[in-house]
């Protein structure tokens, strides 16, 4: 996306001699950010009758103008933080596709709010992947934190079941659940999912106070899918974009927000457990624009 | 996979398909549209410029606007500029012309490495009967060498690993043992690593150094954006990787990167993973490919899949009793048995060379449990039931929904789906072709 605001200074003569190919590259350029066709034309539309309503000649307010509809796109209308219930232990849900980092990411919020004071404790219902529990067991050590899992192959929901009981038996604050990656479209893994929250939900007594779907930001067009599918089955409360230190940026991220209005609420940006923070929607677009 | 911008082609075949003649309009807004749906299936901008380019050409140069056949002729040339771009030749493996053939995988974090490892393993064990063994060189994600081990158990290979070692030394002393060992193929598995980390690039350029590799396979997910020819390029550029291992195909990704990858870097797709199962791992086919992605289905690879599953002698006792009319319970349960062993049915339906998919896919519900429904129902059956359906009344009904948990009118339905079936399959026991799908159960 860096490349996007380099090569809007590159093409910037285009901009008085054939303003045509000029809005044409800049949409190009936005679609080599991974930001789909549609949303790209979108933006593009709104940035284009400001230039011709105002009379705008000058590259930096041509600029400003893509920001602010960029910044318009991704800012929250709600509060963009996570919800902590009232009444504990909060419970967030982490989903996502296959190598995307949530195992990873998990041990990023754990110790966020760790870090915060919180008692935390994580639930391994990752049951499916080799190796998973033990991933997660070395990053709970690390942390000096509570974790429940079950044996391998075991029912994801009552690795569920046991750790929100758990969580509540030792006055737990929050309680984080790791799952198997897989794939939105498959049938009966999606099935499992909503299953989870079911669990969850009734032994909370109201909904999962945040459905978090975990989202690579070197995915293509794609990670729109991702989102829709998971929403549809699961009604998501939010994303978190990892891997945001790669060269991708992510863009991506501005689709699935305008399309399906779901709000991107951390990222992550390195392989040290604190690289983890709060989506922030003009750090987000200065950091394409720097 | 592809199934996007292969709706997106049906579509828009259909519509000139309909035209007897093609106007220069046509043809602008078709390439248009294919212009469009690349994009939004993740090929790499400059790759479909030139693709449109190219294809622009062709229309332009073989005359297509006067031709009677436009459709077949567009569809034509799409399919061999997506066969060119693709790459021509076929994937799969070239084997050291001495044992053991040294593999190394390289890739991003989380593309699917080691489970692409654990796949390969196993395909070279059963397809060509070699000895495979397998080094741990991923020192840095908690708990990948424990996955490694884990899923090596399970196909029978040896794993290498060390503790408190660094990836190199590892991956040195792996290759070391193994060849004496005797083992065919080794195959270091290394950690996930950013293209653009120095230190990490390096340490690979070292284990390939020390090792010197037959082949290094980069491995990259299908789902991958634009960046996907950045990856590749930063990849090759400091290992010159022999070919690319497309995995998580079984999303309903475009895969666009596979695409985009062979057009720039020139380096091939060898082979594609698609599904949670160690078996689903395959040699890469860009012409199957390239039909998939024009709709004519992948026929091939389904009669392979089926090839594997039905014996020749099965399959021929299978037609002489649809030819007499005695096809029974008995051998329909066989028949979902092994249509369940090729897979799943929206894989095997993704498979099949159907117009306008997309629209069925939406209506039917590709749910592989009606199928383990239907076996249940027969399941319940006595034996005689199974044999003689025709003798199964009305009590008889009832006890067999509810022995399988289902309802009456349930088992009415697959009693007259079975007798329709039976009589279709009599229409076409004529036609050759050994595996014969039961119409109309899904």
């Amino acid at each position: 996306m860096q490349k996007l605001i380099k090569n809007l200074s590159y093409i910037w003569n285009k901009f008085k001699n054939d303003r045509e190919s000029f809005w044409d590259e800049l949409e190009e350029q936005m679609v080599t950010s991974d930001i789909s066709i549609n949303t790209a034309s979108r933006i593009l539309e709104e940035v284009k009758d400001y230039v011709y309503r105002e009379n705008i000649n000058n590259l930096e307010k041509v600029k400003s103008s893509l920001k602010q509809q960029i910044i318009e796109i991704l800012k929250c209308n709600g509060d963009s933080k996570l919800n902590i219930s009232s009444r504990p232990p909060t419970v967030f849900l982490i989903i996502g596709v296959n190598g995307v980092g949530k195992t990873t990411s998990i041990a990023k919020l754990a110790n966020m709010f760790k870090k915060n004071g919180k008692k935390v404790l994580i639930s391994a219902a990752d049951t499916y992947r080799s190796a998973a529990v033990e991933q997660l067991q070395y990053y709970a050590e690390i942390l000096g934190i509570d974790m429940v899992h079950h044996q391998k192959f075991s029912d994801p929901g009552a690795v569920v079941y046991d750790s929100v009981e758990k969580a509540k038996a030792r006055g737990t604050d929050l309680v984080i659940i790791d799952t198997a990656g897989r794939m939105q479209t498959s049938y009966n893994l999606m099935e499992e999912l909503k299953k989870i929250k079911k669990v969850i939900c009734r032994r909370i007594d109201r909904e999962v106070d945040e459905i978090l779907l975990v989202v690579d930001s070197t995915t293509g067009q794609n990670a729109r899918n991702q989102a829709e599918l998971f929403n549809n089955s699961l009604n998501l409360t939010g994303i978190i974009l990892t891997k945001t230190d790669s060269t991708s940026k992510g863009g991506i991220v501005i689709t699935i927000k305008n399309d399906l209005n779901i709000p991107i609420k951390l990222i992550t940006n390195g392989e040290k457990l604190e690289d983890i923070c709060y989506f922030d929607p003009v750090r987000f677009t200065e950091l394409i624009f720097s | 996979m592809f199934e996007l911008l292969t709706a997106k082609f049906e579509d828009l075949f259909y519509k000139i398909r309909n035209k007897g003649k093609l106007s220069p309009n046509d043809l602008d807004s078709a390439l248009r549209e294919i212009k469009l749906a690349l994009l939004e299936a993740d090929v790499n901008f400059k790759v479909v410029k030139e693709f449109i380019e190219n294809v622009k050409a062709k229309a332009t140069g073989e005359k297509i606007l006067e031709s009677l056949t436009p459709y077949q002729h567009v569809v034509k040339i799409v399919n061999e500029e997506i066969i060119r771009v693709l790459g021509s030749s076929s994937g799969g493996i070239n084997f050291a012309s001495r044992d053991p053939t040294i593999i190394m995988t390289v890739g991003l974090h989380g593309s699917g490495k080691t489970s692409s490892v654990i796949k390969l393993a196993n395909f070279l064990k059963t397809k060509y009967q070699k000895k495979v063994s397998v080094v741990a060189a991923d020192v840095y994600r908690p708990a990948a060498v424990l996955q490694l081990e884990d899923m090596a158990k399970n196909i029978d290979v040896d794993v290498y690993s060390e503790n408190n070692s660094d990836p190199v030394s590892i991956s040195v002393r792996g290759v070391e043992l193994f060849k004496k060992s005797g083992s065919d193929v080794i195959i270091i598995d290394t950690a996930g690593r950013l293209h653009i980390d120095e230190n990490m690039m390096d340490e690979i350029a070292n284990i390939r150094n020390k090792t010197t590799p037959h082949q290094i396979y980069l491995v990259l997910d299908a789902m991958t954006g634009q960046e996907a020819v950045n990856i590749a390029s930063s990849f090759n550029l400091r290992v010159e990787c022999d070919g690319i291992i497309l995995t998580k195909l079984d999303s309903d990704t475009r895969g666009g990167a596979a695409l985009s990858v062979y057009y720039v870097v020139k380096k091939p797709v060898k082979f594609v993973s698609n599904g949670e199962k160690i078996e689903d791992f395959d040699i890469f086919y860009p012409d199957r490919i390239a039909s998939r992605i024009l709709g004519k289905g992948d026929i091939l690879t389904l009669i392979e899949k089926a090839e594997e599953v039905v014996s020749e002698k099965e399959a021929k006792r299978i037609e002489e009793k649809i030819y007499r009319n005695e096809l029974n319970f008995e051998d329909f349960v066989a028949q979902i048995r092994s249509l369940k062993k090729m897979g799943s049915i929206d894989k095997i339906f993704s498979m099949m060379p159907i117009v306008n998919k997309s629209k069925i896919f939406k209506k039917v519900n590709l749910d592989d449990s009606h199928l383990s429904h239907i076996e249940a129902i027969i399941n319940s059956m006595t034996v005689d039931e199974r044999r003689k359906p025709h003798i199964i009344n009305g009590s008889r009904k009832k006890r067999i929904a509810k022995g399988s948990g289902n309802s009456v009118s349930e088992v009415n339905k697959l009693l007259e789906q079975f007798s329709k079936t039976k009589q279709m399959l009599k229409q076409f026991s004529g036609l050759k072709g050994k595996f014969k799908l039961p119409p109309g159960n899904f």
